[in-house]
């Protein structure tokens, strides 16, 4: 054994322990806020939404609808009279969307524009909302703009996976470690903007600002506090992939913990933009926009400035960047401080795109890797462009397959790709064993 | 907090079924990873073909028990084929994420809606154990004494779950001092030097692949007939790390070492678990609502899993020197 990996044992160990204390300390930060949740819902439990699904007269079997509200989200589906209820939680108002996918075949709504209505539970205890069916009058959308529209979102996806996925790619390039933490970093930014914006009602602007600080900080403080001890004792790289797996799971419920199941509803409304066949609001644009000026920011931090050149070298071969003077510690933990703010913005966008709940980050970690991966590990480049081809599968294999295979499909082309090409689109060749 | 209670569940953790079935999981997996060097993140889902293809065999095919087990351990077969013929040439990371990834999608085909009719869909299967039932020997009663009492047909659940532990452990035991065994150790500390002796590496890595994949199968079954039911949502990403941390507790290259391992988490989890329950109902620890305290377990996982990898990477059974983690 390492007479080396004696010492810092104790640090470690204190470490570890600090973990399980800070968990403790999270809750001693908001005193019973869990608990005075449970008592609201006590007192409110005989509120009530309720409608009736009917075809020509006749109640409609087997329709799911969906409700969400402040915090709260919840399926009801028609019995054999038509016929839902649902119990919310608290007074508000709540949004009823009827799911298309459910309806029988040939039956559409009366108003095919209305699939959401409102449920307005301020005054009353019971609401009613009904969604009356008839023909189908939906019209087919032609495959081009079918495809306009699909290629639009899968970019939209692609630059959000990007910042996220340069990330990961940075953190394996510098140290080698495959960051299964990663997905939770990406969670906590779009938490602690909801935290800021949507409960603390701060500004947009300013709650980001907060948010790219602190996972920023996160990132430092995971390299500090976990990392760093952990290189020191010389842990091997699969040991220190095992790490994350764990660091992942324990981060992961404490997100659930802290902030709850429920899905976090961050944005408000946005107004609608249209561009030819393709309808999308306001901030997927102003997203797509800050992501490619982040991308291209990042791109001109490793090629033009020192720091950026000196995370390359490290990249590309450590010991003998630090054999022409560069301080490789000092590399890594500005890449895991980069990797922490990029990974928070990744977050904020998807959280004002897509809302967000504690398991928000680590459904979309595969896609991370995939990209990753598809790029070639360690290679910034190649994480955008994996995360591009990614993004791009997700969306458009929803023409062709069902909605809810896009996923698998894009993990699909990830082992196709490594069957073909194993070290990825731009990777080098000596990654393979 | 009623601590007699509390230690009873425990106990009965010990040699219920589903530590049967992760025991099992572990087993397999200590074929892949402890002695073969293969970081096979995707477990979960051997254990889910193994599941599903002893439920369709029974529905679908309407085979009897028998043959569908076998169903599912040949399915479990032609999975360890399909994961493994393109990525086995991997390097371990790459190996990780591809087993990872390979498991979500068997997951994701299982939910999807367009092969509900087979497979479920979201809501999965069940009743398909009744000829299961039927094959119970033993009258109807209870047996046992102290925390270990069952009505007859959890007695017969844990004789067949137990049984099927004991005789992979035999199997993998027996195996694993074979020369063919002797090469697998050899893989994992070097693959070259192997290699140079003119073994077929990627021959025994496949044959590694699949005999840990139909041991984690046969987990998968003992999973769901104890469940009586088979849901897409058992076997997540979480079902592997349990694995995981079952077999890093116990010793990745030891045959005791999962066995072991399984008891000795479920029961100290369990344990943890009930304490922390008792607490906060007796309204000690107030920052936790009961809901909370399922979560928990997920927690002491999480650091579980860290704690073991950085101070004891060997298990409690293990030898420091087999467990190098290469790479």
């Amino acid at each position: 054994m390492n007479p080396l990996s004696l010492s810092p044992r104790r640090p470690l160990a204190i470490i570890l322990g600090a973990l399980a204390v800070l968990f403790g300390l999270l809750f001693s930060a908001v005193p019973a806020s869990a608990a005075d949740e449970v008592a609201a819902d006590t007192d409110a439990t005989s509120l009530i939404i309720k409608g009736k699904v009917k075809n020509e007269g006749i109640g409609v079997a087997d329709i799911v609808l969906k409700v969400s509200g402040p915090s709260f989200k919840a399926e009801a589906k028609t019995d054999a009279e038509g016929l839902w209820t649902i119990n919310v939680p608290t007074k508000g108002k709540y949004e009823v969307e009827i799911d298309l996918e459910s309806l029988p075949e040939g039956v559409g709504l009366r108003d095919p524009e209305t699939t959401v209505r409102i449920a307005d539970l301020t005054m009353v205890q019971t609401a009613s909302v009904l969604f009356p069916l008839g023909v189908d009058t939906r019209v087919e959308t032609p495959l081009l703009d079918q495809i306009a529209i699909r290629a639009f979102a899968g970019l939209n996806l692609g630059l959000l996976l990007a910042i996220a996925a340069i990330g990961i790619s940075l953190i394996f390039g510098t140290t080698g470690l495959s960051n299964f933490a990663h997905g939770e970093m990406v969670t906590f930014g779009a938490l602690t903007t909801w935290l800021f914006y949507a409960i603390l009602d701060l500004p947009l602007i300013l709650s980001a600002v907060i948010t790219i600080l602190i996972s920023a900080a996160f990132g430092w403080l995971q390299d500090a506090g976990l990392w760093k001890p952990l290189r020191g004792r010389r842990l091997g790289l699969n040991q220190m992939m095992i790490v994350s797996i764990g660091f992942g799971i324990f981060l992961r419920y404490i997100l659930l913990i802290f902030f709850g199941g429920e899905t976090k509803v961050i944005s408000g409304e946005f107004q609608a933009v249209e561009i030819g066949p393709v309808i999308t609001t306001v901030n997927s644009i102003g997203s797509m926009a800050i992501s490619i000026v982040t991308l291209a920011a990042v791109a001109l931090f490793l090629t033009r400035t020192r720091i950026g050149k000196a995370t390359r070298a490290v990249s590309d071969n450590a010991s003998l960047a630090a054999s022409t003077g560069i301080d490789v510690e000092r590399i890594i933990r500005i890449v895991w401080v980069v990797a922490g703010a990029l990974t928070g913005l990744a977050g904020i966008l998807y959280g004002l795109q897509f809302q967000a709940n504690w398991l928000t980050g680590f459904q979309i970690l595969l896609l991370l890797f995939a990209a990753t991966t598809l790029g070639g590990l360690g290679t910034s480049l190649g994480a955008t462009v994996g995360a591009l081809i990614i993004g791009f599968v997700v969306e458009l294999s929803s023409l062709v397959l069902p909605a809810d295979l896009k996923y698998a499909a894009s993990l699909i082309i990830l082992i196709l790709v490594l069957l073909v090409r194993p070290q990825g689109v731009l990777g080098k060749k000596q990654r393979i064993g | 907090m009623d601590w007699l209670a509390i230690f009873n569940l425990a106990l009965g953790e010990l040699i219920s079924p589903l530590t049967a079935a992760y025991i099992l999981c572990a087993l397999g997996l200590a074929v892949h990873f402890g002695f073969t060097g293969l970081m096979n993140f995707g477990q979960a889902a051997f254990a889910a073909v193994g599941a599903y293809g002893l439920a369709i065999g029974i529905l679908t095919f309407s085979m009897p028990t028998w043959a569908a087990v076998l169903f599912g351990m040949a399915c479990a077969v032609v999975f360890a084929l399909i994961l493994g013929i393109p990525t086995l040439r991997l390097r371990a990371d790459y190996l990780a994420i591809v087993t990872i990834a390979a498991a979500e999608i068997f997951r994701y085909l299982m939910l999807t809606s367009g092969f509900s009719g087979v497979t479920g869909g979201s809501a999965g299967l069940s009743a398909f154990n009744t000829e299961f039932r039927q094959l119970n020997p033993f009258p109807d009663g209870n047996y046992g004494f102290g925390p270990f009492t069952f009505r007859e047909e959890e007695l017969w659940m844990r004789i067949v779950g137990w049984s099927a532990v004991v005789l992979a452990a035999l199997f993998v035991m027996f195996v694993m001092r074979s020369p063919w065994g002797r090469v697998l150790r050899g893989i994992r500390e070097d693959e070259d030097a192997v290699r140079s002796l003119g073994k077929n590496v990627f021959a025994y890595k496949l044959q590694a692949l699949i005999i840990g994949g139909v041991i984690a199968a046969l987990g998968g079954m003992i999973f769901v007939l104890n469940l009586s039911n088979v849901q897409p949502a058992s076997w997540g990403t979480n079902f592997t790390f349990m694995i995981w941390t079952v077999l890093l507790l116990g010793g990745a290259a030891t045959i005791l070492g999962p066995i072991v391992g399984g008891m000795l988490f479920f029961l100290l989890l369990t344990l943890t678990q009930s304490i922390i329950g008792g607490l906060v109902d007796i309204g000690v620890i107030n920052f936790l609502s009961p809901p909370q305290v399922g979560q928990v377990r997920f927690l002491i996982i999480g650091l579980a899993l860290m704690a073991l990898v950085i101070f004891r990477p060997q298990g409690i059974f293990g030898n420091k020197k087999e467990m190098q983690f290469n790479g």
